[in-house]
């Protein structure tokens, strides 16, 4: 025999299972086309609605109630529908499972027929597990591409509304949802305080807090904390990354920003905004801490410890060792891992929403009241525009400026961590 | 039992002396009560079979043992009448006097100029860049390598060979000017080539340096050592001229180890 009995088994197995899941997900997509087909194609649907919203939301009615989600229906027109569509869904449902019990049949036998001693179907499973495994794969990077596909096309809708240049460099943001859809005013539709808020929050005041504290704790577990600390501090840390963003929001809206107030009024200045990017930046830059200590303590504990011997063999103490050795050694880790943490500052979107303000601000002073690309893409999503508005897809188009760049940082820093492992190797 | 000296040493000075020095990783004794005198001008070194402690005693005597938290030092180690494990002593100023190279070469992942001037700027050895330059070449010559790399001192000192990197990490440890140089098994990573450049190395750095050096082979230790100490399971059992071990060893087990009965 050229393989195990089990391996047979498993051969067999495959082809029954494999072709019945194809078809369910086929079926899953299929399906309930076939069944609104067949619904309109009843005499019941001669009175609908030609088109439009109506139509659609008196066959979603009478699809809830055959299917018995919903109690009963309030669109008369619905009630005579809802008979055919029970009929409807029980044929397909019926031809649905025969047709999958008959493909994992049929695949079934085929694979049977096929065992001999000197099948090799061990090599086959191998082939197919490797081929399964792909298609997993593939569906991560497939969705990526249709998350790019669909902010593509709604982002040229919204270019060919509004002026792309006035979009990137203008410095006047403050689209009105309520006025005409069409001919918008270009120059109410800048973007720039939004970016500016959006790199001042993320970038720069998060990053003042993070990369400091966070490469300190590193070093501070790498090279000094007894094992005993080290086994408590660093679980602890990564807790920190596990809090909800939502949470981190009430603690910036409801702790530090009030208390940052309190401080600005102390100091003397004149009613100080109760909104600031600096409450929003500080409380990000905490929740930003676990990411960069960790690539930092990754990268640290990557340099090997034959360079930190060489070091204190040479007379020099441990910080010298840590500030001339091991972090020159071990600093595109580091890079690498605040690029990471600024891409994921940007594109934070709770605590912003909850601590900093929707007033677009060109403004360099850390207590006034900014707002942030995120912050904006909710606003204009869940705002009260209509879909095709473009103050609505102006939400878009900020959400791939958004995505290009934190694309471009997450590119860049594993080009760097990529290299830097190979310089160890 | 006793370690065996060999009677005929004539060592008057003593650079480094141990005196029934124990280590201890944890509760496992490491080395077991050795005393030896390094001498201030041969190049002493210590075989055994692997695990025998040669590398923990070579590594007591600049207390870079002192980095593994569990591992701890009983007895005495004399640097010119000053006991090193006193606890007024300064760790960092004894190992600037007892340089280390290691095993595996390794330079800091710097320039060839930054790697030798790595020491000599930590303890403030040179006023200004020329001085500088001037120990760093004085140093890079003395380890044979000036002339390879003259041309190139700001390439990186990883990506020269593994015997250019040996000599880089003798030049990086001469450069501040130390009294005693430990080496680990210097030649265990290298070519045949390399190992006898290093070997020509340590023949002209005797003199000049108290040179100590942990060998496997026993080779190595008749070419370049004028002594030799045996080490066998944490003790050492014998010590003499380095002719005197290899021809007329006193004790069965250096005997045996030697003519590659074990180990």
């Amino acid at each position: 025999m050229a393989s195990l009995p089990s391996y047979h088994g498993w051969y067999v197995a495959l082809w029954i299972v494999v072709p019945m899941v194809f078809f369910i997900a086929l079926w899953s997509v299929l399906g309930p086309h076939l069944v609104s087909q067949h619904v309109l194609a009843s005499p019941a649907a001669a009175d609908l609605p030609a088109f439009g919203f109506k139509r659609e939301s008196i066959m979603a009615e009478a699809r809830a109630a055959a299917i018995g989600a919903a109690p009963g229906v309030f669109n008369e027109e619905a009630r005579a529908l809802i008979e055919p569509y029970r009929e409807a869904i029980g044929r397909y449902q019926f031809i649905g499972i025969a047709v999958t019990l008959v493909l994992g049949f049929l695949g079934g036998v085929w694979a049977f027929l096929r065992i001999k001693p000197d099948f090799t179907a061990r090599t086959r499973v191998e082939r197919t597990i490797m081929v399964i495994l792909l298609l997993a794969s593939l569906v991560a990077i497939l969705t990526t591409l249709g998350i790019f596909a669909s902010l593509v096309f709604e982002t040229i809708r919204f270019f060919g509304m509004v002026n792309p240049i006035d979009f990137l460099f203008g410095t006047h943001w403050g689209p009105d949802p309520m006025s005409s859809p069409d001919n918008p005013d270009s120059s109410r539709y800048g973007a720039i305080p939004l970016f500016w808020g959006t790199i001042y929050i993320g970038a720069i005041i998060a990053m003042v807090v993070a990369i400091p504290l966070g490469l300190m704790s590193a070093i501070y577990l790498t090279q000094y904390a007894d094992p005993r600390v080290r086994a408590w501090v660093k679980p602890a840390l990564e807790i920190l990354a596990g809090v909800p963003t939502v949470v981190y929001g009430y603690f910036a809206a409801l702790t530090v920003a009030p208390a940052i107030r309190d401080v600005a009024l102390a100091a003397g200045m004149s009613n100080p905004s109760s909104e600031s990017a600096l409450a929003a930046g500080l409380v990000m830059g905490v929740m930003i801490i676990p990411f960069v200590s960790s690539m930092a303590d990754d990268s640290i504990a990557a340099v090997p410890q034959a360079m930190r011997d060489g070091s204190l063999a040479m007379g020099a103490t441990t910080s010298e060792t840590i500030r001339r050795v091991l972090v020159p050694a071990a600093l595109p880790g580091i890079v690498a891992g605040v690029m990471l943490a600024i891409s994921r500052a940007i594109g934070e979107t709770m605590i912003v929403v909850m601590a900093a303000s929707t007033a677009a601000n060109l403004s360099g002073n850390p207590l006034e009241a900014m707002t942030t690309v995120t912050v904006q893409i909710v606003a204009m999503l869940t705002g009260e525009g209509s879909f095709d508005h473009p103050a609505t897809l102006s939400a878009f188009a900020l959400g791939f400026v958004l995505f290009l760049v934190t694309l471009g940082l997450n590119f860049i820093a594993l080009r760097v961590v990529k290299r830097f492992r190979e310089a160890y190797e | 039992m006793v370690t065996v000296i060999h009677p005929n040493l004539d060592d008057t000075e003593a650079k480094m002396s141990a005196r029934d020095v124990s280590v201890y990783y944890g509760d496992k004794m490491a080395i077991d009560h050795v005393s030896i005198d390094i001498p201030t001008k041969y190049v002493t070194a210590f075989i055994g079979p692997s695990g025998c402690g040669k590398s923990t005693f070579l590594r007591t005597l600049n207390r870079m043992n002192d980095t593994i938290p569990s591992a701890r030092v009983e007895g005495e180690i004399v640097l010119d009448g000053e006991d090193i494990y006193r606890s007024r002593m300064d760790v960092v100023q004894l190992r600037a006097r007892v340089g280390m190279v290691f095993q595996k070469p390794n330079p800091f992942p710097k320039s060839i100029y930054e790697n030798i001037a790595y020491g000599p700027r930590i303890h403030g050895l040179a006023e200004g860049k020329q001085e500088l330059d001037g120990i760093v070449e004085t140093s890079l010559q003395r380890a044979g390598l000036w002339n390879e790399v003259k041309d190139r001192l700001d390439d990186s000192g990883t990506a020269l060979s593994g015997g250019q990197q040996q000599r880089l990490c003798i030049a990086r440890a001469i450069a501040v000017d130390p009294e005693v140089i430990l080496m680990d098994e210097p030649c265990s990573a290298l070519d045949p080539i390399a190992t006898a450049k290093i070997e020509e190395l340590i023949d002209e750095l005797n003199g000049r340096y108290a040179i100590v050096i942990v060998t496997h082979s026993m080779q190595q230790a008749a070419r370049v050592s004028q002594r030799t100490a045996f080490f066998h399971l944490g003790k050492m059992v014998e010590y003499g001229r380095t002719s005197d071990i290899f021809t007329n060893p006193l004790e069965e087990r250096t005997k045996d180890y030697i003519t590659g009965r074990y180990g």
